[in-house]
């Protein structure tokens, strides 16, 4: 449903952050973007929804080619990719339920967007999706008085709301602590199985996507290294993706955390 | 990350110092003692007539005292007249300069407008800026004649270019992943600056408005000077008339009104952090 063809980005400066990358994501799948930074992970996801433009390549989501699409062609694509950003990305100085609606705007006019006459229908699912995040009661509360796990719910029903085919997760643990972190990734996997969503995460944590996702892509250095299942990460794939380390206890304490994670 | 041209051996054991600005020994010396310099002849300029200071000190006395009598009544309807006419012209011409400053500064913010629009605003302001609030309102007297319609063409002009150069500022610094979220969702232009802009500059906007009200009144009271309306005319004719008690009575409503204003921006700028 998502296809990269020979993707590629060179910024102004002159750095590659990607190089030829082709990937095919089939239909509701959910998959992990691992590797070092400056790897071209956020560049890659941002590619494809052209918040970056790409250099050159091709992006097809079903049947649409994305990089050549006008403007508003762009903005239609754009509403079948919900975005969930690191550090949240929401607007601070909104309110929940403005944060969440902003995820219908590309469905609304302007002058009811401006107004906040959402249609019913809009508001109703955004109360069901704060609902289904356990936050409905804090949906008149200002975004920045909500904590850092919280905040990430809100985004990920800014990102549902749109009701996408395809979900972009950029770093959506980084700011948090383990639990909170393994919350919210069981979060978003689950929703993405209810709603039989394509995901690509893009995470630093490799362990935590070992525990959630069927399939590990390993970017280094603009280019895919890897490609397979959680199981395929060994340390001499780790050290390819990542440079030499002692990858043993990273391993180790997947397996650990399998464990607990199994038992309550 | 180790540089393969560094060698570590050569840098230890040595003191460390901040490289300084400017590379070149002598070129810093020459542009220190070249400043020193033109500052000393600067000052050797400026002539002191001190027997002008001497004469000039009693009515400098003068002027302080009436502000101890303040005659507010013998010029009563004057004051009150300029006074409203000052009001009218403040408020009139802050709210108009406000509202074309608003799409000025989203066309002055290289993050939010295209290059061709940028150079455009920029352009405006830079023009708004250069002229000096006297000269624009000499010239709007000259058009439009005496009153308080040349005082509020030159206050608008002039709200134009201070709040639009701040404002886009404030957008250019604003956080930049904020308003790339509501992007992605497949927003127009004009609800990604209505969700993903304004609420991050409202803050700014606000206590900026505020302030160019503030400024837009004492303003006020200086373009009287040239025949451009307000209170200005009246506190003109109070010093051609030496009536320092009168002047004194106007200055005096001015500073407390600058001093409300100020009380209440402060009052609203707490309350929309």
């Amino acid at each position: 449903m998502l296809r990269l063809e020979k993707l590629v980005k060179t910024y102004k400066t002159g750095d590659q952050a990607l190089k030829d990358v082709d990937l095919e994501v089939p239909e509701s799948q959910v998959l992990a973007l691992i590797g070092p930074s400056g790897a071209g992970k956020s560049t890659l996801i941002r590619c494809i929804n052209r918040l970056v433009e790409p250099s050159s390549g091709k992006v097809y989501l079903d049947d649409v080619e994305l990089t050549g699409l006008s403007s508003g062609a762009l903005r239609r694509e754009r509403r079948r990719m919900g975005m969930i950003f690191q550090e949240y990305a929401l607007v601070e100085r909104l309110t929940v339920m403005e944060n969440v609606l902003s995820g219908r705007l590309g469905f609304v006019g302007f002058w009811r967007s401006f107004l906040r006459r959402f249609p019913q229908p809009d508001v109703d699912e955004a109360f069901r999706l704060l609902d289904r995040v356990g936050l409905a009661h804090m949906a008149d509360k200002r975004a920045d008085e909500l904590s850092g796990g919280q905040r990430q719910r809100v985004g990920i029903c800014r990102a549902l709301i749109q009701n996408p085919a395809l979900l972009l997760v950029d770093e959506p643990t980084a700011s948090l602590d383990p639990k909170t972190s393994r919350q919210i990734m069981r979060l978003i996997c689950e929703l993405c199985k209810e709603r039989k969503l394509a995901a690509i995460i893009n995470i630093h944590d490799v362990a935590l996507a070992q525990m959630f996702v069927q399939r590990v892509i390993g970017l280094r250095l603009g280019a895919v290294e890897f490609d397979g299942p959680p199981e395929g990460l060994t340390p001499e794939v780790l050290t390819t993706i990542y440079g030499e380390e002692d990858w043993e206890a990273t391993i180790e304490k997947v397996e650990d955390e399998e464990e607990l994670a199994s038992a309550p | 990350m180790s540089d393969a041209a560094f060698n570590i051996d050569t840098k230890l054991g040595k003191p460390w110092k901040k490289p300084p600005f400017v590379q070149r020994t002598w070129l810093r010396w020459a542009l220190l003692a070249g400043f020193f310099a033109y500052l000393i002849a600067a000052y050797m300029t400026i002539e002191v007539n001190w027997t002008r200071v001497y004469e000039g000190l009693e009515r400098g006395k003068q002027f302080v005292l009436a502000f101890t009598s303040p005659d507010f009544t013998s010029r009563s309807s004057d004051i009150w007249e300029g006074m409203l006419e000052s009001i009218i012209m403040t408020v009139a011409s802050s709210v108009v300069g406000i509202g074309i400053s608003i799409p000025i500064a989203l066309g002055a913010a290289r993050n939010v407008a295209p290059l061709p629009v940028y150079l455009i605003c920029r352009g405006i302001i830079a023009i708004s800026r250069a002229l000096q609030e006297i000269i624009v309102a000499i010239l709007l007297v000259a058009i439009f004649g005496f009153g308080p319609l040349a005082g509020f063409l030159t206050l608008s002009f002039a709200t134009i270019g201070f709040l639009s150069k701040l404002l886009a500022e404030d957008i250019e610094s604003m956080d930049r992943v904020q308003a790339e979220a509501i992007r992605a969702s497949g927003a127009s232009w004009a609800q990604w600056i209505n969700y993903g802009v304004q609420p991050q500059v409202m803050p700014r906007l606000i206590g900026l408005s505020m302030y160019r009200l503030d400024i837009n009144f004492r303003e006020s009271a200086i373009l009287g000077l040239v025949g451009a309306g307000g209170i200005g005319a009246t506190l003109n004719t109070a010093f051609d008339r030496y009536e320092y008690d009168t002047a004194a009575a106007i200055l005096l409503i001015i500073i407390v009104i600058v001093m409300a204003l100020e009380y209440l921006s402060g009052i609203i700028r707490a309350r929309v952090q």
